[in-house]
C-alpha cells in the first residue's frame, strides 16, 4: 500500500530574517519509520511542528490528506505525538490523566494504556511530579500507544533518560505498537539507539534536506572501510566522502562504491548513522562548516 | 463509500464531533478542578475560619439577643443578620480574588511547565479549552460560592438555635429575622449579577495570561494604573479611574435598589431590579469587551507553544 502520510512541497517558515525551513519536500509513505537527523537549529522541530499544526507555513503540506494548519482538531484524532521529555503536567495524578485521555480522544484504550503501565511500576494513585523522569516517559509512552493513531511523531522523545528507559522505550514502541500500517516520525540525537529501528532517514541542516534514503539504501550505498596504511593512497583515489582516524588507522567512509573493490583496501563496515552524518555535514567545507561530532550524540 | 448504510461518513463525523465536543469540554473543565483545587479548597477554608469566628462571638449571645429584641424590628432585623451578611460578603470576595488568580493563571502556567505540548497533542480545541477555562470563574466558582455560603449560614443558624435552646430561649428569632429561602434567591440573582459584571475582568486577565512570558499579575494591573495616572496627569480628570471602579462595584446600583437606611442590605425581593440591570449599557459593554478578549486568548493559544 502505497498511501502518502505525509506530502511537503516547497515548505517553508521564516521568524524574521531567519530561516528555519528553506523550502523542503518530503514525501513519507504509511507504514515507515522515519529518522530525522540534524544538528541543534537545523529546523527539525519546526518542520515537526507544521506537520503537527502547530505552526503556520509557507508551501505546500498534506498530512494523512488534511491541510495541518487549517484542519488541526481533526487531525489530532488520527496523530498522536510526544513533543519533549517530560511534558505531562506535574500536578496531575496518573488515574486522573487516563481518565482525561479517555474522555477527550475517542481512540484511546484505557484497557491498553493499563496493560502497559502494569509492565511498570508506576501507581496509578501517584501523581506525575513525584515519578521520575524516566517513569514519566514510560507513563507518556503508555498513553500514547494505546491511542489508535495513524502517525506518531516523536521529538526528542528520550532526551535526559538513562540508556535502560530508552532501550525499554523503542522496544516497546517496536514491539508493542508499531504494525507496518502507522508511520513513526522521530527525531533524536541518540543516532545508534535507532538506527535499527528506522526504515527510513533524512538529514536535515539549516532548514534544508542534505540527504535521504531509506535503510536498504543506507546498507547498500555507504560502506566504511578501515584503510591499511599501505593502501591508504589507493583508497584516497577513489574519492571518500570523509575521513577520520581512528587507532592509529584511517577509516575512510564511500558512497556508492564496488564492495569487492573496497574489502581489498581493508576492514569493511557498516557506517553508523552518526559517522554518516559527519561525514555529510563536514562534506564541502565552503557551505557547511566542519561540525562537532559530538552534536550528533556520537559520544561512544 | 458503504452503500448499505444510511449514514454517509461525513454525517457519522458531523455526530462523533457533536458528541466529543460537549464530552471535551465535561473533561476539560475536570481537568481545570483537578488542577485548581483552590476553586473549592480557598471558599471551604474562608467559611471555616468565618464559622469558627462566629463560634467565638456567640460567647454570651443569649443575653445580647434578649437585648436586641427589645429593639425595633429593623433594628432587630439587621442586628442579627450582620454576621450572614458579613459571612457571604466575604465568600464573594474570596471567589473574586480566587477567580482573578485562577484566569491569570489559566493560560501561563501551561505554557511555563510545557504541558501545552501535551494539551495540544489531543483531539481538543483551542476554543473548547477557553472555553472551559473561562466558565470556571462564570459558572463553577459562583455556584461553589453559593452553596457554601448557604451551608455556612445554615451551619451558624442551628449553632445558635441550639445555644438559645440551651439558654432555654426560643430560637425562632433568628429564623425569623433570617429568611433563608429569600436570601439564597437573593444571593444567587446577586451572584448571577456579579459574574457577568466581572466577565471582562476575567477575559482581560486570561488574554494577559496567554500573552505574557511572565509577571501575570503586574501586566494584567500596572497598565490599567498607569493609564489612570496618565489621564490624572496630563487631563487633570479620572473617567477611566472612575470606569474602573464602577466595573468593579458597579454591578451592586444597577442590579439592586438599595434601601436608605440600611446600606447595601436586602430586605424584600423588590430591591432586585433584574429590567434595570440588563439594559444597563455598561453591563453589555463589558460583555462585548470579555468577548473581543476571549477571541483573542484562543487565537493566541493557537499560535503560542511553551515558553
Amino acid at each position: 500500500m502505497n498511501v502518502a502520510c505525509i506530502e511537503a512541497r516547497g515548505l517553508r517558515k521564516t521568524f524574521g530574517t531567519t530561516v528555519a525551513l528553506d523550502g523542503i519536500d518530503l514525501h513519507v509513505q504509511e507504514g515507515r519509520i522515519l529518522g530525522i537527523v540534524g544538528p541543534n537549529g537545523a529546523g527539525k522541530t519546526t518542520a515537526l511542528n507544521a506537520i503537527l499544526g502547530l505552526t503556520s507555513y509557507e508551501g505546500e503540506l498534506k498530512v494523512l490528506a488534511r491541510d495541518p494548519w487549517r484542519a488541526r482538531d481533526e487531525l489530532m484524532r488520527d496523530v498522536s505525538f510526544i513533543a519533549d521529555v517530560a511534558v505531562l503536567p506535574r500536578w496531575i495524578r496518573v488515574s486522573h490523566l487516563l481518565d482525561y485521555v479517555g474522555g477527550v480522544h475517542p481512540r484511546f484504550d484505557r484497557v491498553k494504556a493499563e496493560t502497559f503501565l502494569s509492565k511498570t511500576t508506576i501507581t496509578r494513585t501517584r501523581k506525575v511530579r513525584e515519578l521520575s523522569k524516566g517513569m514519566i516517559a514510560q507513563l507518556h509512552l503508555a498513553i500514547v500507544m494505546a491511542i489508535d493513531a495513524r502517525l506518531l511523531v516523536l521529538d526528542e522523545p528520550t532526551l535526559g533518560l538513562d540508556i535502560l528507559y530508552r532501550k525499554q522505550f523503542y522496544d516497546s514502541l517496536l514491539n508493542d505498537y508499531f504494525d507496518r500500517s502507522r508511520t513513526i516520525l522521530v527525531t533524536t540525537h541518540q543516532v545508534e539507539e535507532v538506527q535499527d529501528v528506522l526504515t527510513d532517514l533524512i538529514f536535515i541542516d539549516r532548514g534544508r534536506i542534505v540527504l535521504e534514503c531509506s535503510m536498504e539504501e543506507f546498507e547498500s550505498r555507504y560502506a566504511e572501510v578501515m584503510v591499511n596504511p599501505e593502501q591508504l593512497a589507493a583508497a584516497r583515489a577513489l574519492n571518500p566522502m570523509h575521513e577520520r582516524p581512528a587507532f592509529g588507522r584511517s577509516v575512510l567512509l564511500f558512497d556508492g562504491r564496488n564492495r569487492d573493490q573496497l574489502t581489498a583496501l581493508g576492514e569493511v563496515r557498516r557506517p553508523s548513522i552518526a559517522d554518516l552524518f559527519v561525514a555529510v555535514m563536514s562534506r564541502p567545507p565552503d557551505t557547511a562548516p566542519a561540525r562537532q561530532a559530538d552534536q550528533v550524540g556520537v559520544a561512544k | 463509500m458503504n452503500s448499505t448504510s444510511d449514514i454517509t461518513p461525513e454525517a457519522a463525523g458531523v455526530i462523533a464531533s457533536g458528541h466529543s465536543k460537549a464530552q471535551s469540554f465535561y473533561w476539560s473543565l475536570r481537568r481545570e478542578l483537578w488542577e485548581n483545587r483552590s476553586v473549592y479548597v480557598a471558599p471551604l477554608i474562608v467559611a471555616a475560619v468565618e464559622l469558627f469566628g462566629f463560634v467565638i462571638s456567640t460567647v454570651g449571645l443569649p443575653e445580647r439577643r434578649r437585648a436586641v429584641l427589645l429593639l425595633d424590628p429593623a433594628k432587630t432585623r439587621s442586628a442579627i443578620e450582620a454576621p450572614y451578611d458579613i459571612a457571604a460578603v466575604m465568600l464573594i470576595l474570596t471567589a473574586f480574588v480566587v477567580g482573578l488568580f485562577y484566569c491569570l493563571d489559566a493560560l501561563y502556567g501551561e505554557r511555563r511547565e510545557r504541558s501545552i505540548l501535551f494539551w495540544k497533542s489531543l483531539p481538543v480545541s483551542d476554543r473548547t479549552t477557553v472555553l472551559s477555562k473561562t466558565s470556571v470563574p462564570l459558572l463553577v466558582l459562583p455556584l461553589v460560592t453559593f452553596t457554601v455560603i448557604v451551608a455556612t449560614q445554615v451551619v451558624m443558624m442551628l449553632w445558635t438555635s441550639a445555644l438559645l435552646i440551651t439558654h432555654g430561649m426560643s430560637p425562632g428569632s433568628t429564623w425569623t429575622y433570617v429568611p433563608l429561602i429569600q436570601n439564597s434567591f437573593v444571593l444567587l440573582y446577586g451572584l448571577a449579577a456579579i459574574a457577568l459584571w466581572h466577565a471582562p475582568i476575567y477575559g482581560w486577565a486570561l488574554l494577559v495570561s496567554g500573552v505574557v512570558r511572565r509577571a501575570t499579575f503586574l501586566w494584567a494591573v500596572l497598565p490599567l494604573i498607569a493609564a489612570a495616572v496618565f489621564e490624572k496627569i496630563t487631563f487633570n480628570t479620572s473617567h477611566f479611574g472612575a470606569l474602573l471602579k464602577d466595573r468593579l462595584l458597579g454591578f451592586g446600583p444597577n442590579a439592586f435598589a438599595f434601601g436608605a437606611h440600611r446600606g447595601v442590605a436586602i430586605d424584600s425581593l423588590i430591591q432586585l431590579t433584574p429590567g434595570r440591570y440588563l439594559s444597563t449599557p455598561g453591563l453589555w459593554l463589558g460583555l462585548v469587551f470579555a468577548a473581543v478578549c476571549l477571541a483573542g486568548a484562543i487565537r493566541l493559544r493557537r499560535y503560542r507553544g511553551p515558553l
